[in-house]
């Protein structure tokens, strides 16, 4: 069935009648990122509020492709669980040039995680479990209460927020811009966001249909059904599926748009007639981001800050991976424990994230929508060796799906496994009864691995029960190791024996990221 | 390893002929998608990055 859609109360806010006391942090946008940023500043003891200018959750599906690593992310923030639930699972991706499979891949092969390597859910699903919570846990939600103008100030800055019942200012110490692609923020602070626009569009569609689909991405090079282009098909909950179709840069998006040309593309997709259309869009890739994302008391979060093609479900997967990194930097800030200048690691990473973020999408965007000429040639080559060859199938680019980047740390190493490298997040596995990842996150820990764990000031000490997962993951052939992990589960350093001392030194470090 | 650039096919002759041999019968823009092709080959075959590049180099040069 169709998701419904129930709006959120508009409550006239008290700034209508009084001013406000200053708040810690304000944060403007309630997508995805915006929420997800609450509810990781209130786990950190920090209260912000939220500001939107609308009062319902994502208008048609958008994101739905949610990563292992935001899975882990957004249980953190308690509603890991539920997405898991209700979303779909999979890890196998299937790609087809004509008829022909050309190439498949498992995104998970081994077990021993708590979240899957990939869900689908409607991206209003997960908007609508994080208000819950953030409803739950006392977030200040603001409906119907929109930006429009930002004053910058050394230590805060000024919002004017228009409500149906007319304007009024807020100030906070920090403000969050997590509005979306648009941004109104950036723009009003006149920054400009930097990157290519790819002269490609595609129409997107969920349709509702019965059928035996599995629960596989398949995507499509030059299939019968859509005369030389691109498509993809992929399964949502409540039996929609999203298809998404080339369309070339000479086509009408004001045609394209219109229902009577959709449903024949989409009926040569599936083969019949028995679906309804729940949702469609036609878009653009773009490929952008601003040259910082933290601007005095102002910080970029999300879309705002970048934006990519969606194939490789980047956008709101890197999102989540900003929220992590900012989170427990700026809670330390506001209380006081850390100076304003950690928030430079943030910059430095998320940058360095977006920028991986948008090389794999670019690199995508040209396999799929080569330019005329050489790019054609060798993408074509590509497809047909692909068929034949082995060597030529991890060439075929349908998008190359989100994954966690490893920061470039400079920091104390070890010969140890280099999936749980400074700078990588903590790989899960099983714990006791439970998660590793459930017992690291929120302060620095020091994992200590067939030894006690050294004490620290400021940080917590964990010692599992070794496990055959633990030792791959983390030992390799060492017997022992020691861990420092960020309150963001991303490996600050590690050790095969380490002092107190040089632990807490690599915890000082840490904190500048 | 070092990108070969002295002589080392032992039939120059004979492998220059099997080249155009191969390309024989095809149209102009046939020939382009089979050189493509036998470059991604040949690429794979040598692998490693280092020589890949001084060859991508040796190709560009005076282009
Ligand atoms: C077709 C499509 C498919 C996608 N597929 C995927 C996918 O599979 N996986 C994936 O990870 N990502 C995907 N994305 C990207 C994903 O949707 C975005 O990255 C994600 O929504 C970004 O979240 P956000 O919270 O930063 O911004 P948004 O979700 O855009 O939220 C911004 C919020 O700010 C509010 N706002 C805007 N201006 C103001 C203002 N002046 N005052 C107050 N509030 C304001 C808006 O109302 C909105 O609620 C897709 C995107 C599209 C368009």
């Amino acid at each position: 069935m169709a998701y419904e859609y129930r709006p959120f109360d508009y409550v006239p806010p008290p700034g209508l009648t009084a001013a406000e006391p200053r708040h810690r942090v304000a944060i403007v946008g309630a997508g995805p990122i915006g929420l997800a940023m609450a509810i990781e500043l209130a786990n950190h003891g920090v209260p912000a509020v939220v500001l939107d200018d609308n009062n319902v959750v994502s208008v048609g599906s958008r994101a739905i492709c949610w990563s292992k690593r935001s899975l882990e992310i957004l249980d953190r923030l308690g509603v890991g669980q539920a997405c898991v639930d209700k979303g779909v699972t999979w890890k196998v991706g299937r790609t087809f040039h004509r008829a022909a499979e050309v190439f498949n891949f498992d995104l998970l092969p081994e077990d021993g995680h708590k979240m899957p390597a990939f869900v689908n859910l409607q991206q209003y699903y997960v908007e609508e479990y994080l208000v819950a919570r953030a409803q739950a846990m006392g977030i200040e939600l603001r409906w119907k209460n929109k930006v429009v103008a930002v004053e910058r100030h050394a230590d805060h800055a000024v919002l004017t927020v228009e409500t149906p019942d007319g304007p009024y200012e807020l100030e906070a110490d920090w403000v969050i811009a997590c509005d979306g692609a648009r941004s109104p923020v950036r723009g009003m602070l006149g920054l400009e966001f930097e990157g290519e626009l790819f002269e490609e569009r595609f129409l997107i569609a969920d349709i509702q249909m019965q059928a035996d689909f599995p629960s596989e991405r398949w995507f499509w090079f030059e299939p019968e059904f859509h005369n030389g282009q691109s498509a993809l098909l992929h399964k949502q909950p409540d039996n929609i599926y999203r298809i998404d179709l080339q369309l070339g840069w000479d086509t009408d998006p004001e045609v394209e748009k219109q229902p009577e040309r959709i449903i024949p593309r989409i009926e040569k997709v599936v083969g019949h007639k028995n679906f309804t259309l729940d949702w469609t869009s036609i878009y653009t890739f773009q490929c952008r981001r601003l040259r910082q994302f933290v601007h005095g008391p102002v910080l970029f979060v999300g879309d705002s800050a970048h934006i990519v093609s969606p194939f490789g479900a980047r956008g709101g997967n890197g999102g989540l991976q900003d929220v992590d990194a900012l989170g427990w930097r700026l809670a330390a800030v506001v209380k006081g424990a850390q100076p304003a200048a950690i928030l430079a690691g943030y910059d430095r990473e998320r940058v360095f994230g977006a920028d991986e973020n948008l090389l794999n999408s670019s690199r995508s965007t040209r396999f799929m929508s080569p330019e005329d000429g050489v790019e054609r040639l060798f993408r074509d080559a590509v497809l047909h060796l692909a068929s034949r060859v082995d060597f030529a199938r991890p060439m075929v680019n349908s998008g190359r799906l989100s994954r966690p980047c490893t920061y470039p740390l400079v920091a104390p190493d070890a010969d140890l496994p280099s999936g749980a490298r400074p700078g990588s997040v903590a790989p899960d596995a099983p714990f006791d009864d439970g998660w590793l990842l459930d017992a690291l996150g929120r302060e620095f820990v020091v994992l200590a691995l067939g030894q006690e764990a050294p004490a620290v000031p400021g940080a917590r000490g964990v010692q599992p029960a070794l496990n055959d997962h633990l030792r791959r993951r983390y030992l390799g052939s060492a017997e022992r190791a020691v861990y420092l992990i960020r309150p963001d589960q991303v490996v600050a350093a590690r050790w095969l024996t380490a002092t107190p001392d040089a632990i807490a030194a690599a915890m000082a470090a840490g904190w500048g990221g | 390893m070092v990108l070969v650039t002295k002589p080392n096919i032992a039939d120059a002759d004979g492998f220059y002929a099997r080249l155009l041999a191969t390309h024989r019968g095809l149209s102009a823009a046939e020939s382009h998608a089979l050189n493509a092709r036998l470059v991604l080959i040949l690429a794979n075959h040598v692998g490693e990055a280092d020589v890949l590049e001084a060859a991508l180099a040796l190709a560009r040069d005076g282009a």
